[in-house]
């Protein structure tokens, strides 16, 4: 190896190339930000609107009837069970619809993975900054649920570090989602058939123990259940070691969903 | 000059050895071969489907090869290949431009993706914008752009952190002569100020006037690598002889060529017969003009280019 050759390996070497670097992900997460100064505006008057026409729906319609839902107040049931909608909607929808637009009708994927970027980088910064944002937005529903009366409770701090922990899995989920999809029009299958029974069979807006024993088994492994348990004993100051374990899932959720978008699109950005 | 011990004295920026790359059935590349030099524009000629959009990809590690070793600028792919993207600069084929930002907002992206620290950011960006011609469109968004502007944009991306080498695939494919001609002086720009182009074209014109070291690709490997004038003299001769005629007589021309081992090609209206200066006597009535790239090009791969 000639000495030149030998230099521009030291320099490398020295620059310390390796794997999920803070400077590629910043970089990459410098562009969403871009990206959101251009479409905040629509972003957030949705997240507001979502919760606030499910209170009025549910809190106002469905509340008159019913004054508490398992013991607890309508207003903080359904206030809180909309925190995690708010998450799933804010995270899996961008997951897929983001991701399938910019690695195929944009190619701007393309674009980075010939700058030193790794796909593995790449989607974890998607899906960290998703992730954000989805954490933020959970905190929508519950600004709008308090204009209803519900309390404020300290621990309703933690609810955006669960909406974080809850949208980083499922706009991950979203990613290798759109890695396998044909068409865009294939997110209505997944739309339809998981993600909406998915927010139902939740807790959401009524109690899992009020469905049948296979659908609350059903629910036990759904992250979302586990999402709106945490953010609603978090936020009622119910907080108990029952929510260790919810937690524990959400984390898992997240660790797997972030390795399975990494392979599944990886293996088609790389051929 | 391939054979001139004088262009082998630097490493090589890129290096390819007996590289394989399938899809499926398709053998994209088949046993590639090739060397190009620090300091020189290298353009890859080939039809369409000759396998060098493929070659590109794999040079940054977004198509890896099945068999084969690849090198660039010293570090070997696909494991250092971070590495050897951070020193050097792409400009693909397809625009991969994102519509909804201005130039300023990619540039500065990109400025940071390749690692310019934040003090020099701001003047890297300013200087590739002035490269590129775009100072005035600085603020604009891509999706208000004219393709011309767009492709300077790609080209001002790829060189934002000022690369040592450029990858450039097909680089004026689609644009009208005038835009192709302001991207020619840029390239040759790049040329001058020792940058290594590697030019991948299937625009003869653009090769011949470009170029330093020209490799015909074709089915995936090289068939031929040397200067234009190099690989039209070794493949077309000095001269070629063109004949005019009916339907007829060009059937006739070509099969008097074939009976006597000349190299002939059909060329619009007429019969092209390359090395017409060993014709003699036997020559049919014609124009002779110099033989030039595209005869060399087509006695060479066998296609026809429009």
């Amino acid at each position: 190896m000639s000495a030149q050759a030998q230099k521009i390996t030291s320099d490398a070497r020295a620059r310390g190339v390796h794997r999920l670097e803070p400077v590629a992900i910043r970089a990459i997460m410098s562009k969403d930000i871009v990206m959101f100064g251009r479409y905040w505006k629509a972003t957030t008057f949705s997240s507001v609107m979502q919760p606030t026409i499910y209170l009025l729906a549910f809190g106002l319609g469905f509340g008159t009837l019913v004054k508490t839902i398992g013991h607890v107040k309508t207003i903080e049931y359904i206030g809180t069970g909309t925190v995690a909608t708010a998450v799933l909607f804010s995270s899996a929808f961008p997951g897929m619809f983001n991701t399938f637009v910019r690695w195929q009708f944009q190619r701007t994927y393309d674009a980075m993975l010939a700058a030193p970027v790794d796909v593995e980088e790449l989607i974890t910064a998607e899906v960290l900054w998703i992730a954000i944002r989805a954490g933020v937005y959970g905190l929508a529903p519950l600004l709008v649920a308090m204009a209803f009366g519900l309390e404020p409770n300290v621990g309703m701090l933690l609810v955006p570090l669960i909406g974080f922990v809850t949208g980083f899995g499922f706009a991950a989920f979203g990613v290798a989602i759109a890695a396998v999809a044909k068409t865009i029009d294939n997110f209505n299958y997944v739309t339809s058939a998981v993600l909406t029974p998915m927010f139902l069979v939740a807790g959401t807006f009524f109690p899992v123990s009020a469905l049948p024993v296979g659908v609350r088994t059903v629910a036990q492994v759904n992250p979302l259940y586990h999402c709106v348990q945490l953010v609603r004993d978090a936020s009622l100051g119910n907080l108990g070691t029952a929510d260790l374990g919810h937690a524990a899932v959400l984390i898992a959720f997240a660790l797997l969903m972030w390795r399975l978008a990494i392979s599944q699109l990886g293996k088609r950005l790389i051929d | 000059m391939a054979d001139d011990p004088s262009d082998r004295v630097s490493e090589a920026a890129i290096s390819l050895k007996g590289v394989v790359k399938r899809y499926g059935e398709i053998t994209a590349v088949d046993g590639l071969d090739l060397e190009v030099p620090v300091g020189v524009c290298f353009g890859l000629l080939g039809p369409n489907g000759a396998g060098k959009s493929t070659t590109m990809r794999m040079l940054t590690a977004q198509a890896l090869s099945d068999e084969g070793e690849i090198a660039v600028l010293g570090y070997t792919l696909p494991g250092e290949s971070k590495q050897a993207r951070m020193e050097m600069g792409v400009v693909p084929q397809l625009d991969n431009l994102d519509v909804e930002l201005t130039c300023r907002q990619i540039l500065t992206i990109f400025a940071r993706l390749y690692r310019v620290g934040g003090g020099e950011r701001k003047a890297a960006v300013e200087r590739a914008l002035k490269l590129a011609n775009l100072e005035p469109r600085a603020d604009t968004i891509v999706r208000e752009l004219s393709g011309g502007m767009r492709r300077r944009l790609l080209v001002a991306r790829g060189l934002i952190h000022q690369p040592r080498l450029v990858l450039l695939d097909e680089p004026t494919v689609g644009l009208d002569p005038q835009v192709r001609q302001e991207l020619w002086s840029l390239i040759d720009g790049l040329r001058v100020s020792g940058v290594t182009v590697l030019m991948s074209t299937h625009y003869i014109e653009e090769a011949e006037r470009l170029a330093d070291t020209v490799a015909v690709m074709s089915h995936g490997k090289i068939i031929a690598q040397g200067t234009p004038a190099e690989l039209v003299r070794a493949h077309a001769g000095e001269q070629v002889l063109e004949v005019y005629g009916t339907p007829e007589r060009l059937a006739e021309v070509s099969e008097l060529a074939g009976s006597n081992g000349w190299s002939s090609r059909r060329s619009g209206p007429a019969v092209a017969i390359m090395r017409a200066e060993e014709l003699d006597g036997q020559a049919p009535e014609g124009v002779r003009r110099p033989a030039n790239l595209e005869d060399a090009f087509v006695a060479l791969t066998g296609e026809q280019i429009e």
